[in-house]
């Protein structure tokens, strides 16, 4: 379970690097519609939705898990304001510099200090929603 | 079709088999933020799988900055990193789920809650970079 999660992450930072996803110019470059629109990240999920989509539909006729009893995905299906009160304010964040938790995340093994100061503060966000998460 | 947009191809298949390996060996949706969040605030046996993935995460960065020679330019004010990190943070934890956990693992399984926190953030993003670019921020 420890090694193929490690395993997972290693293929993610690659995956997050190649596709350019680390730079923030990138993804900014995606979300000026009005300006200087680049449809890289539109590439990068359209293989990353190949690849998930095919896989998941494949994972669906597996009983269970390879190194576990059971699949654990998420059981909420309603719609409600946490869901898209929650997405709006990470959007608005992610649109101010252009990270989002996966790369800030590789960029401090990059060694860029800007993802370490924003990965730092995203843990204190994180934390925050926690305390004020209802059970 | 420019080399931009095959890396993006590449790069994408990578994360979703990323995605496909975590769930098919751990039963486990890779969502950054769920992990990250979670490794932060609960302990347990899922801690060392959590903590397994986000070394790989980062030593997979430090591993390709050497290999690839990676040189990243990016100008942000602290303040503006913060900023934008809290609301990174809560907003995802919140909303539970980013654009690995919605954006890809969500959507990938045709969840309905996905697709839509997938559109707001997305809708969210380009407003702010809008009003950025018009306020000269």
């Amino acid at each position: 379970m420890i090694i193929s999660a490690f395993i997972s992450g290693l293929i993610m930072a690659a995956g997050l690097t190649i596709s350019g996803m680390i730079y923030p110019s990138k993804v900014i470059g995606f979300l000026d519609v009005f300006g200087q629109f680049d449809a890289t990240l539109i590439f990068v999920m359209m293989g990353a939705l190949i690849v998930a989509g095919i896989g998941f539909k494949l994972m669906a006729l597996m009983p269970k898990p390879v190194l576990c009893n059971a699949f654990d995905c998420p059981k909420k299906t309603a719609l409600d304001v946490p869901l898209i009160l929650g997405a709006i304010i990470f959007g608005v964040g992610w649109g101010l510099i252009g990270f989002c938790p996966g790369p800030a995340i590789v960029g401090v093994g990059l060694g860029l200090p800007q993802a370490l100061y924003f990965t730092i503060a995203m843990l204190v966000g994180m934390f925050i929603a926690k305390q004020t998460e209802r059970k | 079709m420019n080399a931009s947009y095959i890396h993006g191809l590449i790069g994408g298949a990578l994360i979703g088999l990323a995605a496909v390996i975590l769930y098919a060996f751990n039963g486990r949706i890779m969502g950054v933020s769920g992990i990250t969040s979670r490794l932060l605030t609960q302990r347990g046996q899922d801690t060392w799988w959590r903590l397994a993935f986000v070394v790989g995460l980062v030593l997979g960065g430090w591993i390709l900055k050497r290999w690839m020679n990676l040189e990243i330019v990016l100008n942000a004010s602290v303040w503006g990193l913060i900023v934008a990190g809290l609301l990174v943070g809560y907003g995802t934890v919140l909303g539970n789920g980013c654009t690995s956990g919605h954006g890809i693992c969500g959507i990938a399984r045709l969840s309905k809650r996905s697709m839509v926190a997938t559109a707001c953030f997305m809708v969210a993003g380009i407003i702010t970079v809008f009003l950025r670019r018009k306020l000269g921020l």
